[in-house]
């Protein structure tokens, strides 16, 4: 933050606020710029879509290509990050979230995405995910929800639905399945949204505004996982027969949470689009109004003299 | 006071040293003017080191605190006392066994009647209560009679009354004022009380003759060492006797321009912590046993990434919830081995107070040096206890603390099968491709790879920096004799009562010396060195002896050198090593043969 000396060599350019200077062609941040290796996920799973759809947001946004950082937990959908080209960091199971609040605290400068499946972020997760939203850290969090463990190979996640036959359900699951959106009201997120991996404008549309926003950002995105739950989200596709209801904003007051509640109440497969968003001071910001004032009252002294001083009131 | 003889006349007597014990409750601030009577000390260029329990309720409960004070070194806080407070009758019974043999036992005579007239102990009794509410009036009740007590002790050790009253001043001064004349009321009327026909006592003047002498626990000390080794950032989860590094942290780092977050618990407090690290800081964070237990998937994880982060330990009685409040060393196997997989770090343990702050200081170099985990293992009773000693010289130590972001060329690799890891933080701009920092094996470039070779050559990797590590290591010197009978090895906070050990028996004749281990993974290379002039070879741990006789250090030492001559002296009673105990440990091994 505002006094961590960089080295000298490192400092980084400040980002040019009214007219950047003309880029380079290959520093356009095009989708080629940004492909890594290419996925390993099956033929077929939704994930590749919401790929391409982070992808066409990145292209639109012009962010720095080094300013980006893509963290992810364990699971098929969080080896995201390898097949991003940008600053990336696969981490253990279910702690994505807190290590990505590292990040962002430390390095107001970068642009924080998490990604994740629904027993990464809501199971083995929950708990960091409820604080994260609570102290409104900055940064963007897609779930990418197949409501079953793929990598683990067919087990129940916390979404899945009573009844869903797994290998640790064999008879259906018989526990009752989180609500994401409820969850997410309730812990204080000040962005939720839901997307669906089959519906590639309304997903980038529905992440720019995510990123946008300037707090916690989740957006619980229905992807399909073909090999364990094949059609679990035909209902909402209309390819498949099933029906896509995006959310009247003309009628629903995003910043009215017991109108959010009621709409997450909707029985399956509920609505699209954007829950709730409001605005209210991130941590990030408190944080730093709380050093910045500390630093005021000190006028200038020098770090090293700080801690002389308080090394001598202990003479 | 190994010079004084039983007081009957008013004279003054000159001492080298004085062990005295303040028994109390823990609400009755012995804490808080045992802390005076150490700065003290480091003001008047003598050494100190207590000694506290704690209760481990809030509602409080009998508490100690043990200073010994001396003219030259000191090394611990004292088998037995030369004077004990009792403020009350359960604090006189638990303790007056402590007293050696002739000392002189100050007691509120409001509060102890029963008195043991044993062992040439002499006993004064006092009304503490009483006279401080006598002294500073009104509603006072018993709130005071520390501060009373303070006075009594500056006049029988005839300490420098200016130089306490000054430090009354200024912890008591930004409060209310009243608050300070009722210190100042107490503290006179202590010093002025007519103890009768006793003889009062003079320090020798101290030796240690360096200008700037500080006192202070090891938890402070540790956390500035943290703030001079350049570390701005942290998260970690509270749980004595490790919180009160986290609250300095956290209310320190900002005048540093850093941060420090209370997590949700002990697993995001070390996830945090390496969001930080891998966002180019140096990072700590912390806890005590059990929530060293807690962080044990991410801290396999940051060998495996190779991220440089400090982890501190301080250890407390376990296992479990355990004695949250004791002293133990058993967690040394679990800070060395207890992740999953082959993952090589480094753990550090500091030898005193003092070494509290350059074991700091330390692993915020080896950290980054070696980018993987450092785990510093301090203990509760470095946490708490007060000494005396240099002022670090911040001219010589200070880190400046970096963010190195500049670019990296097209043939960066994060992972270098043939050189170290030193990892492209966000923000730094990327001539080929991009790094990916993870926890799956891979190849040299980051990408997950399975390959059989590869993950030979990985493991050898992270583990051969650690060899190279124990290489550069220096031997540890030997104190006391570099042959003979037996050596003793310690760890950690043991350091004072083994030095201690070896005067004495060196004084009963015997061939001993001693070595301390600062550095337990990777420990420096050819240890066997040390113990090959030597008889036998004994190591002195607060850890169980477990299954086959030997305490954790003493399982490693024996594993990694074959070496039947090493044997353990352990004990797990959640208390400091009385000199006696060692002692007898080591004749008892000697007399084997
Ligand atoms: C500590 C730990 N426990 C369990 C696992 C095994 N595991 C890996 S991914 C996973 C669940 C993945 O499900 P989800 O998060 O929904 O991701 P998906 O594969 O469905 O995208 C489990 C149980 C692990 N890697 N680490
Ligand atoms: S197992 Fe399912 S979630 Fe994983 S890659 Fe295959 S289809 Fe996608
Ligand atoms: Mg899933």
């Amino acid at each position: 933050m505002s006094t961590t000396t960089f080295d000298s060599s490192a400092v980084a350019a400040p980002t040019p606020l009214i007219t950047p200077p003309p880029m380079a062609a290959e520093e356009k941040l095009t989708k080629k710029a940004l492909t890594a290796d290419h996925p390993t996920w099956c033929p077929g799973c939704g994930d590749f879509a919401v790929l391409a759809a982070f992808y066409k947001v990145l292209e639109k946004l012009q962010y720095p290509h080094e300013k980006i950082v893509c963290v992810a937990g364990i699971g098929c959908s969080s080896r995201f990050p390898y097949f991003m080209n940008t600053h990336g960091i696969h981490f253990i199971h279910g702690r994505a979230i807190p290590l990505a609040t590292g990040i962002s605290l430390s390095r107001p400068d970068v642009h924080v995405f998490v990604f994740g499946g629904d027993g990464d972020g809501f199971s083995i997760g929950g708990n960091h995910l409820n604080h994260a939203a609570r102290k409104n850290i900055k940064l963007t969090y897609v779930i990418m929800d197949n409501f079953v463990y793929g990598l683990t190979k067919k087990q129940t996640s916390p979404t899945s639905p009573q009844g869903f036959k797994s290998k640790t359900d064999p008879i259906g699951s018989i526990d009752r399945p989180i609500n994401p959106m409820k969850q997410l009201l309730a812990s204080g997120a000040t962005f939720i949204a839901r997307t669906h991996a089959a519906q590639v404008k309304h997903m980038v549309d529905t992440f720019e505004r995510a990123i946008k926003h300037d707090g916690f950002s989740v957006v619980e995105c229905l992807s399909e996982c073909i090999m364990f739950y094949e059609g679990s989200f035909d209902d909402s596709w209309p390819k498949k027969g099933g029906a896509f209801e995006i959310i009247d904003e003309t009628q629903h007051d995003v910043k009215d949470d017991v109108a959010a509640f009621k709409l997450a109440d909707l029985p399956s497969p509920g609505k699209f689009g954007v829950f709730y968003d409001v605005d209210r001071p991130t941590k990030n910001a408190l944080e730093q109004k709380w050093i910045d004032d500390t630093q005021a009252k000190l006028a200038g002294t020098s770090q090293k003299d700080l801690l002389k001083k308080r090394l001598e009131m202990m003479r | 006071m190994s010079t004084a003889t039983a007081p009957s006349t008013s004279s003054s007597t000159t001492l080298r040293n004085a062990v005295i014990r303040l028994a109390g409750n823990s609400q009755d601030g012995i804490q808080s003017i045992g802390g005076i009577l150490a700065r003290l000390a480091g003001r008047t260029q003598q050494d100190v080191v207590t000694y506290m329990t704690i209760p481990s309720t809030i509602s409080g409960g009998p508490s100690i605190f043990q200073l010994h004070l001396g003219s030259g070194e000191v090394l611990h806080a004292g088998d037995d006392s030369d004077v004990l407070v009792a403020f009350y009758q359960h604090s006189y019974d638990s303790h007056i066994s402590a007293l050696r043999e002739g000392g002189i036992c100050f007691y509120d005579s409001g509060e102890v009647t029963g008195l043991k007239n044993e062992r040439g102990i002499h006993h004064i009794g006092i009304p503490f209560t009483a006279a401080t509410v006598e002294a500073i009036g009104g509603s006072a009740r018993d709130r005071g009679k520390n501060i009373f007590v303070l006075g009594l002790l500056c006049a029988v050790f005839q300490l420098d009354k200016e130089k306490v009253t000054g430090i009354l001043s200024r912890q008591f001064g930004k409060k209310d004022e009243s608050v300070l004349r009722n210190a100042l009321l107490a503290f006179d009327a202590g010093f002025a009380y007519p103890i009768g026909d006793i003889t009062t006592f003079n320090f020798e003047e101290g030796e240690h003759k360096d200008a700037n002498r500080i006192s202070t626990d090891g938890n402070t000390i540790m956390t500035l060492g943290l703030i001079a080794a350049g570390v701005r950032y942290g998260s970690a989860y509270p749980i004595t006797p490790w919180s009160s590094i986290m609250e300095t942290l956290r209310s320190e780092l900002p005048r540093y321009g850093g941060l420090y977050v209370q997590a949700e618990d002990e697993l995001a407090a070390v996830s945090m912590t390496i969001g930080a690290a891998y966002a180019g800081h140096l990072a700590v964070t912390g806890s005590a046993g059990p929530g060293l237990s807690l962080k044990m998937e991410a801290l396999s994880y940051a060998s495996m990434a190779e991220i440089p982060l400090i982890v501190i330990n301080v250890q407390r009685g376990g296992p479990s919830t355990g004695l949250p409040t004791s002293v133990e060393q058993s967690d040394l196997m679990q800070a060395i081995y207890g992740s999953h997989g082959d993952c090589p770090r480094i753990v550090l343990a500091p030898k005193d107070v003092e070494d509290c702050f350059y074991i700091a200081l330390e692993a915020g170099k080896l950290a980054r040096q070696y980018s993987c985990p450092v785990i510093i293992l301090s203990d509760q009773a470095l946490s708490s206890r007060i000494e005396a000693f240099t002022e670090p010289d911040l001219d010589k130590h200070w880190v400046e603390p970096t963010l190195d972001l500049s670019d990296r060329g097209a043939d960066f690799k994060p992972y270098p099968l043939d050189g170290v890891t030193h990892h492209a933080p966000p923000g730094t701009k990327m001539a080929g491709k991009y790094p990916h920092v993870t926890g799956l094996e891979h190849d040299e470039w980051g990408h997950p790879s399975g390959n059989p070779k590869m993950h030979q050559k990985m493991t050898e990797k992270r583990r051969n920096k650690l060899v190279s590590l124990s290489q550069k290591l220096p031997l540890p010197e030997i104190y006391g004799d570099q042959e003979g009978d037996l050596l003793l090895i310690g760890w950690g906070s043991t350091f004072g009562p083994i030095k201690e050990s070896v005067n004495r028996l060196r004084a009963e004749g015997h061939k001993v010396g001693a070595a301390h281990l600062r550095h337990l993974h990777p420990m420096p290379a050819h240890l066997d060195r040390l113990w090959a002039k030597f008889k036998d070879v004994a190591i002195v741990e607060l850890n169980d002896s477990g299954m086959y006789g030997y305490g954790q250090l003493a399982t490693i030492l024996r594993g990694a050198y074959a070496e039947p001559k090493i044997q353990s002296i352990c004990k797990t009673d959640g208390l400091t090593f009385r000199i006696r105990e060692i002692v007898t440990g080591v004749e008892k091994i000697m007399s084997n043969h």
